[in-house]
């Protein structure tokens, strides 16, 4: 009987580094990817980036599915674009949610391993499947599945070959907490056991809980490149503007302009416009200073909230 | 059967355009009955349903449906990406796409080609019809193959070649007929069964020459493509 483990095996080649030298990409006028340079290593690393920053357009490059318009892609030295044999070592599963959805997941991950001419194809497509903890669904049509088992079973098509790369597009995209933390741990793993694991996405506690690195990209640029912790610093430490609305303003304003954290206060029409410089010792001074002061907070809205602008914060900064 | 050609024949039977295919056949076979059910003469008949209708209409368009489908489908809905990330030579993925087309459009026409073929002569421009018919099939299939893969509308661009050049042209202006795999499919059936019911200009070492020409020429222009394929669109 064969035994089915569901931990990602060691990996039997020395670490794979995929290399991006001076890449652009423009189409006609619109440049996509501007000048990026980054190597990356075994671990994982989140690429992060507000919708449009041109983040599918550096993983298709990356994948070998787009010609850079300038610079070159490759994968341990050997370029990616109009070179299949890099797919031996790297594995993509795109954003896009296709899928063969007439077969099965079982017959669709085999599929995948037989074309890789994988010397034991039935096995590796079952590891594969028990890597993403789909065997109790695997011999449903995938047209049957949920958008998370979609894209879990993507997933085992990409690990069939057990890749020493693995680019994913936005994976945690239509899954549930439950999916999306057995996926943060499957990342995880193959990272710990020496993979190069590089994935996209826009929400920035995805890449917090998933990677110790990231690659920060806006508009095109490579914008920030680095420890997580410390871009994360730089982004909570930037100020915050929020909008209050209370039954007193006014005396609200006279009591916020004591309070440390705050470093501005503007009397509106529609409220107060607070600006402040730590985000949580405000939020959490707020309450206290309403309760002293017998005023009732009506509203509290964060005003730059959106990714855009903590993104435009950390280029500026 | 190899894995691409697996996956290419269940994508293009599980798809509803796959019914498609069906009516025209169909209709071939309903004619050619009636009419010889009737008593109607051979001579009457006989070009207009198996070159008006069976090598001018089913032919090509059955090719078209399904040369478009077994690669075009792919790349429209985005599955291609999965067999494209495998280390395969392009020419693995696309001979066995071309060998599916073919042999898929060779089954649905030749079929009915044959049986009209038997009712309206003899047995032997059946075969003819079945024999040219499916080198048809390998040349229209390699072309609409290929313009999958330099074009995002390659069924419009193959309705205008079938529709326009060979449909259109083709009985106005002669020249256009060198340039016509209908012509080289009728040139090389009258060649196998020479009858009064089938007649081109084009002569039969031209057809062969050139059936063989576009069905390489667009074969190796098809894995070329593959070879650049770049996934378009949806670049944020």
């Amino acid at each position: 009987m064969t035994t089915i483990s569901a931990e990602p095996a060691a990996p039997a080649t020395p670490a794979s580094t995929l290399d991006l030298a001076g890449v652009s990409r423009w189409y006609g006028n619109v440049v996509a990817v501007n000048d990026v340079t980054m190597r990356l290593g075994p671990g994982v690393t989140g690429l992060l980036g507000p919708n449009g920053a041109g983040k599918t357009t550096l993983l298709h490059m990356m994948a070998g599915f787009l010609a850079p318009s300038r610079g070159v892609v490759t994968l341990d030295g050997a370029p990616t674009w109009r070179n299949p044999d890099v797919y031996r070592r790297l594995g993509l599963v795109s954003e896009r949610e296709a899928v063969h959805s007439f077969l099965s997941a079982y017959e669709f991950v085999l599929a995948s391993a037989k074309l890789h001419r994988l010397p034991d194809p039935e096995a590796a497509a079952r590891r594969a499947i028990a890597l993403v903890e789909m065997e109790s669904a695997q011999d449903r049509k995938i047209g049957t599945y949920s958008k998370g088992m979609r894209q879990r079973t993507r997933v085992a098509a990409a690990l069939v070959h057990d890749p020493q790369v693995l680019l994913l597009d936005e994976p945690f995209n239509g899954m549930d907490p439950r999916q999306r933390l057995h996926m943060m741990a499957l990342l995880h793993r193959l990272g710990d056991a020496g993979r190069t694991i590089l994935f996209s996405s826009h929400i920035l506690e995805e890449v917090e809980q998933v990677s110790g690195t990231v690659q920060v990209m806006v508009a095109g640029r490579l914008a920030a490149s680095g420890d997580y912790r410390t871009i994360r610093r730089l982004m909570t430490n930037r100020p915050h503007v929020f909008l209050v609305r209370s039954t007193d303003d006014r005396a609200l304003a006279v009591a916020l302009m004591a309070e440390e954290s705050v470093t501005g206060v503007e009397l509106g029409r529609d409220g107060l416009t607070v600006r402040a410089g730590d985000y949580g010792a405000f939020t959490r001074a707020l309450p206290k200073i309403a309760l002293a002061r017998s005023l009732r907070v009506r509203s509290l809205t964060p005003e730059d909230e959106s990714l855009e602008s903590v993104f435009s914060y950390l280029v500026g900064s | 059967m190899s894995t691409v050609s697996w996956i290419t024949a269940r994508g293009l039977f599980g798809r509803r355009r796959f019914l498609l295919l069906l009516p025209l056949p169909g209709l071939l076979l309903a004619l050619a009955i009636l009419s010889r059910s009737l008593g109607v003469d051979p001579g009457e008949w006989g070009p207009a349903v198996l070159v008006g209708l069976g090598l001018a209409v089913v032919l090509p368009v059955v090719a078209l449906i399904v040369g478009t489908g077994v690669l075009g489908a792919e790349i429209d809905d985005g599955t291609v990406v999965h067999i494209l990330t495998k280390p395969l030579p392009r020419w693995q993925i696309i001979l066995p796409k071309l060998a599916v087309a073919a042999g898929v459009t060779a089954v649905t026409v030749a079929v009915p080609l044959y049986v009209a073929g038997v009712l309206a002569h003899s047995v032997r421009l059946g075969l003819a019809l079945a024999v040219a018919a499916s080198i048809g099939a390998l040349a229209y299939c390699a072309f609409f193959v290929a313009l999958s893969l330099v074009t995002r509308r390659p069924v419009l661009l193959g309705l205008v070649y079938v529709l326009i050049w060979e449909g259109l042209l083709g009985n106005f202006v002669s020249g256009t007929k060198v340039l016509s795999i209908q012509q080289y499919v009728i040139a090389l059936a009258d060649r196998i069964a020479p009858t009064e019911l089938l007649a081109t200009d084009v002569s039969v070492p031209v057809a062969a020459v050139m059936s063989a020409l576009i069905a390489v020429g667009f074969t190796v222009l098809a894995i070329d493509r593959l070879r650049s394929f770049s996934v378009a669109g949806e670049t944020s």
